[in-house]
C-alpha cells in the first residue's frame, strides 16, 4: 500500500514553510508516542527472562485453559503454559522478524534501486522482474515461498524478504531517475566525476529519507506477515512461540479460551500502529510537501 | 487513445511471462528436491524417483518449462497431487464464494473509507480528523484475523447477529449468502479501508483549497452539497484509482479471510494445499491470481484516461 501513497502526491503543488521551532513532542507528537509505544513493547520483550512468571515452554496438564488470574496474568494455553510469559518471548521473534526483514529488504532493494535506476540495460529486466513479483500477492507469494523450504525462522525472514524488495526498489529507482536530471548531477557528470562516485556522493545520501521511512513500512508489514504465515500453518516451525504461533494455537479454543487470540494479536496490533505512526510522522518530517496533504 | 490502449495491453504481457516464471522457479530452484517434497517425509528412495519421472521432474529444466508454458497456454494447470482433479476445475468450483467475498468487501470497504476520508479533510487537522485516521490505521494494523476473531466475539458469539462461521451460495438465497457474508466483508473492509480513507483525505484536501470551493462556500452552499456535489466528484479520479488498487490488495487478504471463517474459496483452498504440499494447486492459485490482479490494473490504468479527459496519451 504505501508505494501507492508515495505516488499520489507527487502531483502537489502546496510549498509548506518549515514549521517554527517548537518541542519534539509538540511537533510530531505521532512519532514520539510511536517510537515510545515500541521501545516499550521491546524493552519487555528483551526483559522476558526477568518479567515472565515461568518457562514458555512449561506444560501444566491440570491448569489448561485458565482465563486470566494474578498466577497466570493472561490465562494458559490448552497445555497449560502460561499465555503472558509466551506471549512475552513471541515478541522476540516477531520484533526480530520485522527489524531484520525492514533492514534487510532496504539494503538489498537499494542495491538494486540503484543500478537499476542508472543503467538503462539492467533497468529494463530489473523492473520486469519486479513488477512480475509485485503482481503475485505478496501474502501468497511468501506462503508459496515458505511451501517449498523447510520452516524455519531463516526461510520465514527470507520469503518475507523477497516480498519486499520490489517495493523498496520501486521506491529508490523513482527517487533515482528524479534525481539524475536535476541540474547538480547533469554538473557533475560534466566535471567529468566517475559515475560510481555521483551515485554515492550525490544520488545515495538523497534516497536515505524515503527509503527510511519506506523502512519502517517495511518492519511493520513484515510483522504481520509472520503471524499470518504462522498463523495459517506456513511460517515459523510451531514449537517457537511466535506470536503467530500462540494465535495459530489458540484458534480450536477461542470461543471458550479467547486470550490465546486477543492477547498476543492486539501486543502485535499495538506494536504494528507504533511503528506506522512513527513512519507516518517520519514521512511528514522528512517531507512537509507531503504531510500537509497525507 | 487507441494507441495507448493497445500498448497498454501489450504491456501487459511481459510481466505475465515474469509472473509465469517466477511460479515456475519457485518450486524448481528452490534447494531442496521438489520430487523429495511431494513424495513426503516418509517417502522411500524409490517412491520419489517415480514422482520424479511421473512428473517429469527427471526432465532437463528448460523442457519442463516449456512443457509447462504449453499446457499453461492451452488452459491446462495441471493436475492436483491429493485429490488427483484437474486444478482448473478444482479452481472453477471454489470461484463463487471468493468472488462474492471479494465484491462484498469492495462495497463495505467504499462504504467505510469514502465518509471517513470526507470527514477528515472537512475537518482537517481538528480531534475529528486525528481519531478517524488513527482508526483507519489501526485497522491496518492488526492483522486479519485478529479483527476477524474481534468481530465474531462482539457481534457473532455475544449477541448472535451473524454467523461465526461457512458460507451459502447464491443459489440457496440472497438473505443467507449476504449473512454469512457480513462479517468476513467488514473484516477485509476494515482491514483495507486505512488505504482508500487516505487518498480521499489527501484530495479532498486538494480539491477544498481550490478556489471554486471558496466561490461555492460564498454562494452559501451547504457543507452537503459543497463536499460531494462540488469537492467530492472532482475528487474522484484518484480515489476511483486508489479503490483499483485496494481491490488487488485485498486479494493476499482473502487468503487469510477465508481461512478464519471456513469459507470454501479458492484462498482457502490454497491453505489446504499447502498443508498437503499440493504444489500444481499452489502454481494455479498464484497463476490465478496474478493474472486478476494484473487485468485490475490494467483497467485502473484504463479508467484514468476514462475518468480525466486532461489526461492524454
Amino acid at each position: 500500500m504505501t508505494d501507492a501513497l508515495q505516488q499520489v502526491p507527487l502531483a502537489g503543488q502546496a510549498g509548506v514553510l518549515s514549521p517554527p521551532q517548537r518541542g519534539l513532542l509538540r511537533r510530531y507528537p505521532m512519532v514520539v508516542l510511536g517510537a515510545l509505544v515500541f521501545a516499550v513493547i521491546l524493552l519487555i520483550t528483551l526483559a522476558a527472562p526477568w518479567l515472565a512468571s515461568q518457562d514458555p515452554q512449561e506444560i501444566d496438564p491440570i491448569a489448561r485453559l485458565r482465563p486470566p488470574s494474578a498466577e497466570h496474568l493472561l490465562g494458559t494455553d490448552a497445555l497449560g503454559r502460561d499465555v503472558w510469559s509466551r506471549t512475552i518471548y513471541g515478541g522476540r521473534i516477531s520484533l526480530m522478524v520485522g527489524l531484520v526483514v525492514g533492514l534487510l529488504a532496504s539494503a538489498l532493494g537499494l542495491t538494486i534501486g540503484l543500478v537499476s535506476g542508472y543503467s538503462r540495460v539492467a533497468d529494463a529486466i530489473v523492473m520486469r522482474v519486479m513488477d512480475g513479483l509485485m503482481s503475485i500477492p505478496a501474502i501468497l507469494l511468501a506462503i508459496a515461498l515458505m511451501s517449498v523450504t523447510r520452516a524455519s525462522i531463516f526461510t520465514v525472514i527470507i520469503a518475507i524478504t523477497v516480498v519486499e524488495i520490489p517495493r523498496v526498489v520501486r521506491l529508490v529507482r523513482s527517487v533515482v531517475l528524479t534525481l539524475r536530471e536535476q541540474t547538480y548531477v547533469e554538473a557533475a557528470v560534466i566535471a567529468g566525476t566517475r559515475p560510481a562516485r555521483i551515485v554515492f556522493k550525490h544520488i545515495l545520501p538523497n534516497t536515505l529519507a524515503p527509503l527510511i521511512v519506506q523502512t519502517t513500512y517495511i518492519c511493520a508489514a513484515a510483522m504481520l506477515v509472520e503471524s499470518i504465515l504462522s498463523f495459517l500453518g506456513a511460517g515459523t516451525p510451531p514449537e517457537v512461540p511466535s506470536w503467530g504461533n500462540i494465535m495459530a494455537e489458540g484458534r480450536t479454543f477461542f470461543q471458550i479460551a479467547p486470550w490465546l487470540i486477543l492477547s498476543p494479536g492486539l501486543l502485535l496490533g499495538a506494536t504494528v500502529l507504533a511503528v506506522n505512526l512513527v513512519g507516518d510522522g517520519l514521512r511528514g518530517a522528512l517531507d512537509p510537501r507531503i504531510a500537509r496533504r497525507m | 487513445m487507441y494507441g495507448y490502449l493497445a500498448r497498454r495491453i501489450l504491456a501487459t504481457l511481459p510481466v505475465l511471462g515474469i509472473v509465469a516464471i517466477v511460479v515456475f522457479a519457485i518450486l524448481h530452484l528452490s534447494p531442496g528436491d521438489p520430487a523429495a517434497l511431494i513424495a513426503g517425509d516418509h517417502a522411500t528412495p524409490q517412491q520419489i524417483a517415480e514422482v520424479r519421472s511421473k512428473l517429469g521432474l527427471d526432465r532437463p529444466l528448460y523442457e519442463q518449462f516449456a512443457v509447462w508454458l504449453g499446457s499453461l497456454a492451452s488452459g491446462d494447470l495441471g493436475v492436483s497431487i491429493f485429490s488427483n482433479q484437474p486444478v482448473t476445475r478444482l479452481l472453477a468450483q471454489r470461484m463463487e464464494p471468493t468472488i462474492s467475498l471479494t465484491i462484498t468487501t469492495t462495497i463495505v470497504m467504499v462504504l467505510l473509507a469514502v465518509p471517513i476520508g470526507v470527514i477528515a479533510a472537512w475537518r482537517a487537522d481538528t480531534w475529528i480528523d486525528h481519531a478517524v485516521m488513527t482508526l483507519a490505521v489501526l485497522g491496518f494494523s492488526l492483522p486479519i484475523f485478529v479483527v476477524a476473531y474481534l468481530l465474531i466475539y462482539g457481534l457473532a458469539m455475544t449477541w448472535d447477529f451473524f454467523p461465526v462461521q461457512g458460507y451459502a451460495p447464491l443459489r440457496d438465497g440472497v438473505g443467507a449468502w449476504a449473512n454469512h457474508l457480513v462479517l468476513p466483508s467488514l473484516t477485509l473492509g476494515l482491514s483495507f479501508m486505512a488505504l482508500i480513507a487516505r487518498i480521499t483525505r489527501a484530495s479532498m484536501l486538494e480539491v477544498l483549497s481550490q478556489d471554486y470551493i471558496r466561490t461555492a462556500r460564498s454562494k452559501g452552499l451547504g457543507p452537503r452539497q459543497l463536499l460531494i456535489d462540488h469537492a467530492l466528484a472532482n475528487a474522484a479520479v484518484p480515489i476511483v484509482t486508489i479503490i483499483g488498487v485496494g481491490v488487488a490488495l485485498l486479494l493476499g487478504g482473502v487468503v487469510v479471510t477465508e481461512s478464519v471463517f471456513a469459507i470454501p474459496g479458492i484462498g482457502r483452498l490454497v491453505v489446504d494445499a499447502i498443508l498437503t504440499r499440493d504444489y500444481p494447486v499452489i502454481q494455479g492459485v498464484l497463476l490465478i491470481f496474478s493474472g486478476v490482479y494484473v487485468v485490475l490494473n490494467l483497467i485502473i490504468d484504463l479508467f484514468y484516461v476514462v475518468l480525466d479527459p486532461r489526461i492524454r496519451y
